[in-house]
């Protein structure tokens, strides 16, 4: 018997809830409309779009279910361990188990080299890296402060750093003249662009390794980097969430090894020194949101660990995660196997594409690369880059990810996940590259234009975005769409 | 260079940190909360600590987890880590839609209308995740109301909603007393009172939250108040959140009415209506995080849809629960025996209770019991309660939460829990209490003399901000899976 209004639901509602910005609007999120109305499928749909704008890490599960299967004891379902339901079940204290903070500290410490240590009683839970983020600028902004990043960076920040906390983000800009590398100069000039501006700059987010580029910090700009926060006396957050993708050489140097390395000498002011981390990506769990929010600073810890209670870890994934990340064998030979298998699929993928012509920023991490088209579009604008997107996505049937949804300042730059099929779909999908590079080298023209006028709208303005059905049946669990993090 | 590597204390943070950061509205500074650390360093045990603190300030639902224990060793395939279940392992630890898995929308939906009788269908399109359901109270707010809003929220009330509704949104809460001579019910008087006393102060009032079933009062709400309620913030244009979380554990007549089966019978904007869920009490899985946001707003669903990303149901326990609590006859059978534990064990305790004639609000509801203890009281003053509250904590050996660390405008009353312990467990409490209140009736001034040394000593009341909260947190008591400190919702 009840009615529905539609009147003022503009005062109806917060203005968090009706200002867009969830940043759904992106067209990084659009071409998964394309994949999901036509996902490939080997047998079922050989001509389907191909999802290549997921960062997911697919190589490397055959050893995790073995472990699983090896150790019921982990699961609190298992005869063995259904003996530990209940005490799991019934435990909600924001520590988290202590066995899944020293498992959590053991592994990071694990996927650095033991380059590093670090504190089980640092270890601070949230909802997935997504909710770390928004944490951390939680304790150490307020609304109208802005944090630096530098471009090109992951979409989803815009929704987890500024939404609901009401904190900026300013682009530092980086250029493929210097293979995207941060330099100080840019650091400099974007602090001081938000000075003129007025704005508080509380601090500098810097993902490392990095997404979407695949590379990591060299020692140099990791010193510039500490040289400027110190300096202007602002946070420093690293998002080392890809820790562990880091596949082939240069060495991964983690802040946290500078941290040690540096504790002697009272060079870096640590309070201002903070580490995001998460399962998502080194181990493929994104299902179980694992974020971690790991602070050198104590009232930071303090704060973040009382705010966690918005967004723990179940009790169930920590009891079954303390018993895996606790397990030195498991774990060793965990990260080898998956690095050789990360390195093999980024040299098919690097290789398969040289052979046509088509390079990729050099990277050695990640679960993607970060592809050079300049040379195909007509002409060096966002306007072009996404026509060519829109020729990839309806007409390559590949959805990977433009540039300009990283915000990056040069157009022509695509993002291209590999680490989320099978070999077979890997090589459909060279394939289908190749030969869509020789067709665009022999096409000059008018008939070019025709191509490009596809039937993807690219729809920048967002309707109705969660209308679309998650239970479509080309769709049923992979459907990429409204992923909390990819 | 600068050269600090100075651990955290006050004034050396303010500018490095947020506001948010350095003030005090994450509320642990509360009653509540301090009543812990005596449990803590010293927590009862039947054997081997017979004379230590009884944990009663704990709302948890330890009754019935044998029935969940014993149906997981039936059905191993609803794990991803059995040999029956290990592949669907890779899929479900892929799986991030923030839409949930739609088997486990569907089951939650079902569980809802079970726990509800049957009287109300729940739509599993409109099940939206929080990170329990303390972040589900919270993500409603950032989609309900502005920074400086209010809601008006009936006292006494759960500690813990100033922290989750107020410390991160900034929006206010604006108390609505209720009195005992009306046993705690909420007036429309009050609340009209309430409103335009905000409007007067120039605070936007966007809305009202209940708890139904109520924490502190383990009561639940009557047809007419309930119907008066929507009337009332249809009149108003404001929101209605009903926090149901202890829907399942009513245990006695009357039966518990939902919002959702008040709106079927009353004219009403459904855009204003909202239920706040969770398997915390009713299942007895605070561990697993299962919060829910239910509304009836279509804007609201899409909007908390999106928030949900900061705090989604690990995908591990969703595939659990989907099979759980899509057994028909799992479920039914639970909520009835739970209901029947709920029951025996509120009748032992509250007969007990009747035997040193201590009164407790009539109740049908909750893990807990809203206790009268006014005629103890020195005078009817909090500063009595308080010192009432630590001779129980002290003397008495029992962590009962005092009733101003609930808001409650009249002194004297107090919440003790009572689902959390075993059956000894409870004997040995009521023995306690009936030594206590037999003594303070019999025995003359020489007694209470000692005891006062006693309670200075072994309890300091710090109001200034917890060292227990940051080293303290260290200690053995703090880490067993028995300890209360720090719950994420209590």
């Amino acid at each position: 018997m009840g009615f529905v209004s539609s009147n003022n639901q503009q005062h109806l509602l917060s203005k968090i809830a009706t200002d867009g910005g969830h940043g759904e609007n992106s067209s990084y999120f659009d071409g998964w409309k394309a994949y999901d109305s036509d996902p490939y499928h080997p047998t079922g749909n050989p001509d389907g779009v191909i999802q290549m704008g997921l960062a997911e890490n697919q190589l490397c599960f055959d050893p995790i279910e073995e472990w699983v299967v090896n150790n019921p004891k982990a699961s609190i379902c298992t005869a063995e361990g259904a003996g530990n339901f209940k005490d799991t079940a019934i435990f909600q204290d924001y520590h988290g188990l202590p066995e899944f903070r020293e498992g959590v500290a053991n592994f990071m410490a694990k996927v650095r080299g033991d380059r590093a240590r670090f504190d089980p009683d640092r270890i601070v839970m949230s909802g997935g890296a997504t909710g770390a983020h928004e944490m951390l600028v939680f304790c150490l902004a307020d609304p109208g402060d802005a944090f630096l990043v530098p471009t090109p960076y992951y979409p989803g920040f815009d929704r987890d750093l500024r939404w609901r906390t009401g904190v900026q983000l300013v682009p530092v800009p980086c250029e493929s003249s210097n293979h995207f590398k941060i330099t100080g100069a840019a650091l400099e000039a974007a602090f001081r662009r938000a000075k003129d501006a007025n704005i508080r700059v509380k601090g500098l987010l810097i993902t490392n390794p990095s997404n979407p580029l695949g590379t990591i910090l060299d020692k140099s700009t990791m010193r510039d980097i500490l040289s400027f926060i110190t300096r202007n006396n602002i946070h420093l957050v690293l998002d080392e969430i890809y820790a562990a993708t880091v596949f082939s050489q240069p060495r991964y140097t983690s802040i946290a090894e500078i941290v040690e390395q540096e504790s002697g000498s009272n060079s870096i002011n640590t309070d201002l020194i903070h580490i995001v981390y998460s399962l998502s990506k080194d181990l493929g769990f994104p299902g179980f949101r694992v974020g971690i929010v790991y602070s050198y600073n104590d009232a930071v810890t303090s704060c973040a660990r009382k705010m966690s209670s918005f967004g723990l870890v179940s009790t169930q994934t920590q009891h079954l995660l303390a018993a895996m990340l606790s397990d030195n064998d498991f774990v060793g030979k965990f990260v080898a196997e998956s690095g050789k298998r990360l390195a093999k699929r980024h040299e098919d993928f690097t290789k398969g594409l040289a052979q046509v012509g088509i390079g990729s920023l050099e990277s050695n991490a990640g679960l993607f690369f970060w592809m050079d088209l300049r040379r195909l579009l007509k002409e060096p604008t966002p306007e072009a880059e996404l026509a060519l997107w829109k020729v990839i996505v309806h007409e390559v049937k590949l959805n990977i990810s433009p540039g300009v949804s990283f915000h990056c300042s040069e157009p022509g730059w695509f993002r291209v996940c590999f680490a989320n099929m099978d070999d077979d779909t890997m090589r459909v999908a060279l394939r289908r590259i190749r030969s869509f590079v020789a067709k665009r080298k022999g096409m000059e023209g008018p008939a070019k234009r025709q191509c490009w006028r596809s039937n993807l709208q690219v729809n920048l303005s967002f309707r109705r975005m969660d209308d679309i059905t998650m239970m479509s049946p080309h769709s049923p669990l992979t459907s990429p769409l409204v992923r909390a993090r990819t | 260079m600068t050269m600090m590597n100075t651990t955290g204390s006050g004034n050396h943070h303010h500018g490095l940190l947020s506001k948010i950061a350095t003030n005090d509205e994450h509320g642990e500074n509360s009653l509540y909360f301090h009543g812990w650390k005596a449990y803590d360093d010293n927590p009862f045990h039947l054997t081997q600590n017979p004379n230590g603190v009884i944990q009663m300030g704990l709302a948890e639902n330890q009754l019935s987890s044998d029935l969940i224990e014993d149906w997981m060793k039936k059905n191993q395939r609803a794990s991803i880590c059995t040999t029956e279940g290990v592949h669907m392992f890779k899929e479900i630890a892929n799986f991030q839609d923030y839409h949930g898995l739609p088997e486990f929308r569907n089951a939650v939906a079902k569980f809802m209308g079970k726990a509800r009788g049957g009287r109300a269908e729940f739509d599993p399109e409109r099940i939206v995740m929080g990170g329990g359901a303390t972040g589900a109270n919270e993500l409603l707010m950032f989609c309900l109301a502005d920074p400086g809003d209010a809601f008006l929220v009936p006292s006494p009330y759960y500690p813990a909603f100033d922290r989750d509704l107020r410390w991160r949104t900034g929006v206010k809460l604006l108390p609505v007393e209720c009195k005992s001579s009306d046993s705690f019910r909420i007036t429309r008087e009050a609340l009209e009172e309430a409103y335009e006393k905000a409007s007067e102060s120039n605070i936007r009032v966007k809305g009202l939250i209940i708890g139904n079933p109520s924490n502190p009062l383990g009561t639940i709400m009557d047809r007419n108040t309930l119907k008066s309620l929507v009337s009332f913030v249809n009149d108003k244009n404001i929101h209605f959140v009903c926090d149901e979380i202890y829907a399942a554990t009513v245990f006695k007549q009357p039966e518990f009415i939902s919002v959702s089966e008040i709106i079927q019978e009353m004219d009403c904007n459904l855009d204003l209506i909202h239920v706040v869920y969770s398997l915390s009490k009713d299942m007895g899985m605070p561990g697993f995080r299962v919060g829910i946001v239910y509304s009836y707003n279509d804007k609201v669903v899409t909007s908390a849809r999106k928030m949900s990303s900061f705090g989604l149901v690990s995908s591990q326990t969703q595939h659990l629960l989907a099979s759980m609590l899509s057994d028909d006859e799992f479920v039914e059978r639970f909520i009835c025996e739970s209901s029947r534990r709920l029951e025996k064990r509120h009748r032992i305790f509250t007969e007990g209770l009747k035997e040193v004639e201590i009164k407790c609000l009539e109740g049908n509801a909750g893990l807990f019991c809203w206790m009268d203890l006014r005629p103890l009281l020195k005078e009817a003053t909090f500063e009595a309660e308080t010192e009432l509250w630590k001779l129980i904590i002290n003397q008495v050996k029992l962590n009962v939460s005092p009733g101003s660390s609930f808001h409650c405008s009249e002194p004297g009353w107090f919440r003790v829990c009572f689902a959390n312990m075993d059956d000894e467990t409870v004997q040995v409490a009521l023995q306690r209490i009936r030594t206590f209140v037999n003594e303070k009736k019999g025995t003359g001034k020489a007694a209470p003399e000692k005891k006062k040394k006693q309670w200075q000593k072994n309890l300091r009341l710090s109001f200034s901000s917890g060292r227990i909260y940051e080293d303290g947190c260290l200690s053995p008591h703090v880490l067993s899976p028995h300890s209360s400190m720090l719950r994420a919702q209590t």
